[in-house]
């Protein structure tokens, strides 16, 4: 059993993450993909604290934990508000700048 | 060479089995996020993928990280999304047609580009020794090593970070935080509004779901007299669901009436 099949297995996860930020338009199912690639990466960040044999990689994957908690809540509510001016969780709708 | 994929000593073979069981069951429900139409099918999707690598991580030597993903994420964050898909509206389903032409090739070539890459290197790459484990770190407790590293060499990032906790708290309630912009309308004036706008055969209220049909469930819009369904009668958000049964197949005239007479 390599260690390194975790982080194959890490990058897949991460590019079929962001395969769905770029294709999917509902922004909640955006958001969820961009968790999956945070994920991702913390699987990379646990698996190479194990092959260098010191808990660094595991105290950096709780910290992106940390930031990926807080960036739900914030995101979520960002959403909320889009959803109640403009009736949608779209992420084509909100493009007021652009007209 | 010595290879990134070094044999890390200690129970080798469950673990290899483990992981060839829950490797692919993982990428497999990751791909079915991206295809699966509605968006609580990605979110239980997700969920899954996330207590697969909550495994992943005990595998590894990591029991604090596993029990905090099952319980950050798989607890809370995917409750939360499913919380905000209930709320702003299951019928957000996604249309799966493309918006920009052109989009959905462009992104699959450049992710297999992208993910090709990142194999190919991670098969190549060389650390120069040996890969060691987690014994050694692990010797005092998985918990007891992590808590000595944040509140040693990491304490000024943790201290950080609930900062950042904080705020993206009080942020989330300013942002979520909604102000009425006109006057809730009394029952007054609904009531005048009601007679006065449209027609007056809404005036006493819209048809319930299953009038005068022969099944009253929710979903069956009511018949009129005239015998076709009044959409009006059923809830706006099964509608968007699809969820609507219609209602012509329970029609008095469809009755079958060799029944009644029989008796």
């Amino acid at each position: 059993m390599n260690a390194a099949n975790y982080l194959y297995i890490s990058a897949l996860l991460f590019t079929i993450g962001a395969v769905g930020v770029v294709v999917r338009r509902n922004a909640i199912v955006v958001f969820m993909c961009i968790e999956l690639m945070l994920n991702a990466a913390n699987l990379s960040f646990v698996t190479f604290s194990r092959i260098n044999g010191n808990l660094h990689g595991q105290v950096f994957a709780f910290f992106t934990m940390v930031v990926a908690a807080c960036e739900v809540v914030v995101g979520l509510a960002i959403i909320v508000t889009i959803y109640r001016s403009r009736r949608s969780a779209s992420v084509d709708v909100a493009s007021l700048l652009k007209r | 060479m010595i290879n990134l994929a070094i044999e890390v000593g200690q129970t080798q073979n469950p673990e290899a089995i483990l992981f060839w069981v829950l490797g692919p069951l993982s990428v497999l429900a990751a791909l079915g996020m991206l295809l699966v139409k509605k968006a609580v099918h990605s979110a239980l999707l997700l969920a899954w993928v996330m207590i697969t690598l909550a495994i992943f991580y005990i595998a590894q030597d990591a029991p604090f990280l596993g029990v905090v993903q099952v319980i950050v994420y798989t607890g809370a964050a995917m409750m939360l999304f499913l919380f905000i898909l209930m709320l702003v509206g299951v019928d957000s389903s996604d249309s799966l047609t493309e918006t920009i032409p052109g989009l959905r090739p462009i992104a699959t070539a450049a992710a297999l580009g992208f993910g090709g890459l990142m194999l190919a290197l991670l098969s190549r790459a060389t650390l120069g020794r040996y890969a060691i484990g987690l014994e050694g770190a692990n010797a005092d407790g998985n918990v007891q090593g992590l808590a000595h590293l944040l509140f040693s060499t990491y304490v000024l990032p943790f201290e950080v970070v609930s900062v950042l906790l904080i705020t993206a708290a009080l942020g989330a309630m300013v942002l979520a935080h909604h102000h009425r912009t006109t006057q809730r309308p009394t029952q007054r004036e609904l009531s005048i509004n009601r007679f006065r706008t449209g027609s007056l055969a809404s005036a006493a209220g819209l048809a319930g779901p299953g009038v005068f049909a022969r099944h009253n469930a929710v979903d069956v819009p009511a018949l009129l007299p005239d015998g076709t369904p009044a959409p009006t009668s059923v809830n706006a958000s099964l509608k968007a669901r699809g969820d609507v049964i219609d209602s012509s197949n329970f029609q008095l005239d469809n009755v079958d009436t060799s029944a009644k007479e029989e008796k």
